[in-house]
């Protein structure tokens, strides 16, 4: 075993060393089924007279469906039964219906056009995986060839075929007014204007495939009290569970799912891929069924994690100080939502990286194409943004003429640092990680980064809301505001931004409706003097004496120094945004 | 729906295969039983050689003959075979190499077929039985360009190549990028046998250049009657790429490999590490 | 359709089954005989997670037909445990956290128990190229080859 080393020196008094299991060696559960060949995987249960499910595939990116003949199939020998879109009780849904977040988009099996290649548009059940094979080629099915875009670009541009009809723009809607998530914390146009160097470069990213050794599967049987017997390789068992109950018309008790035994997922077994069909089909059979994707499918047609293509902007000072950072992506979500608008509210999240930089913007695009859906997949709508990130951090540190070590430790969060999510940075320790890092890389620290510590340097003025330029660019159904210009400047201290709405549920089952919430802005204290947006906090390296004034750059006159603000306190509790918290970053007080 | 036959002699299976368009031969089904497994194969008759024949494998002279259903592990095991054990080595993991067979791998669509570059670069013959007649040999090369055309002669029963004079004349390695065991990015073998110290009778194909295995003829003009030295593998290099018809795949791009073609015939023939 | 009888040895235990002539061996030890140890992967003799011995030899049972397996013996992961009593693979690959989603983990076994049949004190370089036709995407390799390794040099390593 190779060893860990405990650095029990940092942030002694933060951590308790009473610990059980980390720092030591424990033999996992599930080791001795993993070595016997014993361990239980979905695919690793027989059934008496086990039927088999194979899908027959759009062979084209985007195309109107003419007619379908399924008759020849249906009497090829062996089957048992031929599915289609109107056979599927709720034939449309989206993955993140069951929080309440975007609208029901993706068909279980296309009914009038196939939006990506590789699309289900008729599952054939038979006695034999060769008999639903042999039957797969009797399905004919007409198509019309529509136009396709496959850049996320020129998805959004006007005039570029509508993908996917629930999002006709092409992009996923954020709070019901905006074809992109915004970040707005100071004023970045200021910050560019008055840095010593502008810098912007374009990071694309490909799509990657999880290729679990394991392909997704399901095998569904009926139980012995009508209920369904589901042998699942979901990630999220519970999430798949109530997927499909949704698509299949059950209620969830009808449905016990089986599983969290996964051959390898990353992420990729998320999006119940098999699950719904898979008990439809044994609904419609009253016969156990299996529905495995093979190889290739599971590599062409198992959704991916989405190409990203990210534009960072910054303003640099030639000390090193990075004073505004504004990024533009594009996530790649393919012909479907599954998982990508989440991502990209991840990715929000997770701007501008562990660094406090005093003007930040960024407005995160979800583009429909016609390309596999796209879903989670470790760390996705962070890891690419990261990757541009930090080779940006690099770039910069070159621009600065500075080591990229201490760069990044001149930068870093420290604790109390607003962040620009409107919530201050607590137990950071970049600083820390690249102090150890350089240490076990025999890599040259100055003595002033040695010294840096997360402790100290943050907060105080690096702790404040800033005076914050807002606008509202880019609204649905407007792709003619997208080059909008400010429209007001919220006073510093404001601490919260637009809440969302409830989406429209459009294949909903039972209907419910939320009320439409109102975006509004909550101020923590309308008495507050405002501010001019932050400028300049002199470096955290330089904290015990002012920079001379002959540093600062150029601006408009500064107001004085604002109060502290208030502690932030939410006036109305709003029922959905506490509730979903998770996906629109904000969290329960 | 998908039949079995198996076939006790040669002569059924070449009978069968003439006669029924929609037969198609197992060898250790690495080839063909994918085919099965992702669906495109639904119809028609696999057919099993058991005749021990198909299995045979004859080194121990200057004229080998080898059994089309012998295995790469087969051709391993053979100490009279090591000049091939590098080009048998490439094939799969061990488990593929206990199933691979010759006669399969000359079907391999590219970027596989390893072993068959190695094959023509020893100018080898192909043994085919066309109907319930007897067997004639073929010129590898004639086989390939058939294959590309899709036109095939018959049942393939064996292969025969002449032992090189000196096994040091003969090179091989596959380039691929995941170590130790990856999908060609090309492979190259090369012949060169010398008569005071000049290369006579250059023989050099690749694998994964072209849509089957080609040969490198303005590498073997260029290295004709030319004593290995730095000049003349320069030469070679820069008529590397001549008769090349590169695809790009999942394993590499066309530009790629044109790019690293040269750099790698250049090591070959230095006989430097990859 | 009509069926074929096969019949071979399955760790050990005569075993019979009635399959489709074309059938793979991998099918008929999973669906046929309820054998689980051999995983479906891939199809196509990338993944190694079918891998199988057949008369003490690794092959790929995705890839192998049936009624090819007529009167042989065929060895799975299953068959590796003497009773109670694991084989020193299994301990070694508990020992050293040899597994993660455990998905490879049979097929590893077996690629590596035909290594060791053959070859009880292996190098590192050939242990890597005994297990070069097995993909791990959990990517554990190196407990993996340090496992195998381990029990090369354990007493019993070349049992079964």
């Amino acid at each position: 075993m190779a060893t860990m080393e405990m650095r029990k020196d940092l942030f002694a008094d933060e951590r308790d060393d009473n610990l059980n299991v980390v720092g030591k060696g424990l033999q996992r559960q599930d080791m001795p089924g993993h070595v016997t060949g014993r361990t239980r995987y979905f695919d690793d249960h027989g059934f008496e007279g086990l039927l088999h499910l194979k899908i027959v595939r759009s062979p084209h990116a985007h195309a109107r469906i003419r007619s379908i003949d399924v008759s020849a199939a249906e009497r090829a020998p062996g089957v048992k039964r031929v599915l289609r879109g109107a056979d599927v009780p709720v034939n449309k849904n989206t993955l993140l219906s069951l929080i309440n977040f975007g609208k029901d988009d993706e068909p279980s099996l296309a009914v009038d056009k196939v939006r990506y290649k590789g699309e289900p548009v008729v599952a054939i059940i038979a006695e034999s995986e060769a008999q639903a094979l042999a039957a797969r080629k009797l399905v004919r099915i007409d198509y019309d060839p529509l136009p396709t875009v496959f850049d996320v670009e020129e998805a959004l541009a006007p005039g570029a075929p509508t993908v996917n009809e629930t999002y006709p723009g092409n992009y996923f809607e954020y709070h019901e007014r905006f074809d992109h998530q915004k970040l707005r914390f100071g004023d970045v146009e200021r910050g560019f204007a008055s840095a010593d160097i502008v810098m912007e470069h374009r990071y694309q990213m490909s799509p990657i495939e999880h290729a679990p050794t394991e392909t997704n599967g399901t095998i569904a049987a009926p139980d012995q009290n009508g209920r369904y017997l589901v042998h699942s390789c979901a990630q999220g068992l519970f999430f798949s569970l109530d997927t499909t109950a949704k698509i299949v018309g059950l209620p969830s008790n009808m449905l016990h799912f089986v599983g969290g035994t996964v051959g390898g997922g990353f992420g990729g077994k998320v999006d119940s891929l098999t699950e719904p069909l898979a008990v439809l089909g044994a609904m419609m059979t009253g016969k156990p069924v299996r529905f495995v994707l093979d190889r290739e499918e599971e590599m062409l047609y198992g959704s991916p994690r989405g190409a990203e293509r990210i534009y960072v902007k910054d303003g640099l000072m030639r000390d090193g100080r990075i004073v505004a950072r504004y990024i533009r992506s594009y996530f790649d979500a393919g012909a479907y939502t599954r998982l990508s608008s989440y991502a990209a509210i991840k990715c929000t999240a997770h701007v501008p990286g562990p660094y406090w930089i005093p003007n930040v913007a960024s407005d995160i695009h979800v583009a429909y194409t016609n390309r596999c859906p796209s879903t989670a997949m470790r760390g996705f709508g962070v890891t690419a943004v990261d990757f541009a990130l930090e080779v940006q951090m690099d770039r910069l540190a070159e621009a600065a003429n500075m080591d990229p070590m201490e760069f990044r430790i001149l930068n870093a969060y420290r604790d109390g640092d607003m962040k620009p999510h409107r919530r201050a940075a607590k137990n950071t320790a970049l600083i820390e990680c690249v102090q150890v890092a350089a240490e076990t890389a025999n890599w040259p620290l100055s003595e002033q980064a040695r010294r840096q510590t997360s402790h100290t340097g943050g907060a105080g003025e690096r702790g404040q809301v800033p005076a914050t330029v807002i606008d509202t660019k880019g609204q649905i159904g407007r792709p003619d505001t997208r080059a909008g210009t400010a429209t007001q400047t919220l006073p510093a201290g404001t601490m919260r931004i637009p809440l969302s709405k409830q989406p429209v549920m459009d294949g909903s089952r039972d209907g419910r409706a939320a009320p439409t919430q109102v975006p509004r802005y909550e101020q923590v204290s309308p008495a507050i003097t405002p501010p001019a947006p932050p400028p300049y906090t002199s470096s955290p390296y330089q904290s015990t004496t002012s920079p001379p004034a002959s540093q600062l750059p150029p601006g408009p006159p500064m107001p004085a120094p604002v109060p502290p603000p208030a502690p932030a306190a939410p006036t109305q509790t709003q029922h959905g945004a506490v509730r979903f918290s998770s996906v629109f970053g904000t969290r329960r007080r | 729906m998908l039949g079995l036959r198996s076939c006790a002699t040669l002569a059924e299976a070449a009978g069968i295969l003439s006669g029924d368009r929609q037969a198609v031969l197992v060898g250790g089904g690495t080839l063909v039983m994918r085919d099965v497994n992702e669906g495109r194969l639904t119809e028609g008759t696999l057919l099993r050689v058991t005749d021990p024949a198909f299995r045979q494998l004859n080194a121990s002279g200057g004229r080998i003959e080898l059994g089309a259903g012998v295995t790469m592990a087969q051709v391993l095991a053979s100490r009279d075979l090591a000049f091939l054990h590098p080009a048998a080595r490439a094939i799969g993991g061990p488990a593929v190499r206990n199933m691979a067979t010759i006669g399969g791998n000359l079907f391999a669509e590219t970027p596989y077929g390893d072993f068959t570059v190695a094959l023509l670069a020893l100018d080898a013959q192909v043994v085919v039985q066309a109907g319930y007649g007897t067997g004639r040999g073929v010129p590898l090369e004639e086989f390939l360009a058939g294959r590309e055309r899709g036109t095939l002669p018959g049942l393939i029963t064996g292969v025969q190549v002449s032992r090189p004079a000196n096994p040091a004349d003969f090179r091989f390695r596959k380039i691929s990028r995941v170590k130790p065991k990856g999908i060609a990015v090309m492979s190259i073998a090369a012949h060169l046998p010398a008569q005071g110290g000049r290369i006579m009778q250059a023989r050099v194909a690749y694998g994964a250049m072209a849509p089957v295995p080609v040969r490198a003829r303005g590498v073997e003009r260029a290295l004709e009657g030319k004593t290995l030295d730095a000049a003349a593998i320069q030469a070679a290099q820069q008529a590397a790429l001549e008769g090349c018809r590169p695809a790009t795949d999942a394993i590499a791009s066309e530009w790629y490999r044109r790019e690293v073609l040269p750099v790698h015939l250049g090591r070959l023939l230095a006989g430097e590490a990859r | 359709m009509a069926k074929t009888p096969v019949q071979f040895r399955l760790n050990g235990s005569d075993r019979a089954a009635f399959v489709d002539a074309p059938e793979t061996l991998l099918n008929t030890l999973r669906r046929g005989l309820g054998e689980f140890a051999p995983k479906y992967g891939c199809g196509q003799g990338t993944c190694g997670v079918c891998t199988v011995l057949v008369d003490g030899e690794p092959v790929l049972s995705c890839l192998t037909l049936s009624v090819a397996c007529e009167g042989r013996h065929v060895e799975t992961a299953s068959g590796l445990a003497d009773g109670p009593e694991l084989h020193p693979l299994q301990a070694a690959f508990m020992d050293h956290f040899a597994a993660q989603c455990g998905f490879c983990t049979p097929g590893m076994l077996t690629a590596a128990r035909a290594l060791l049949a053959k070859n009880l004190s292996p190098t590192r370089d050939e242990v890597i190229e005994a297990i070069s036709g097995n993909i791990c995407r959990c990517t554990g390799y190196e407990p993996i080859v340090t496992a195998i390794l381990a029990a090369a040099n354990a007493p019993g390593a070349r049992r079964a």
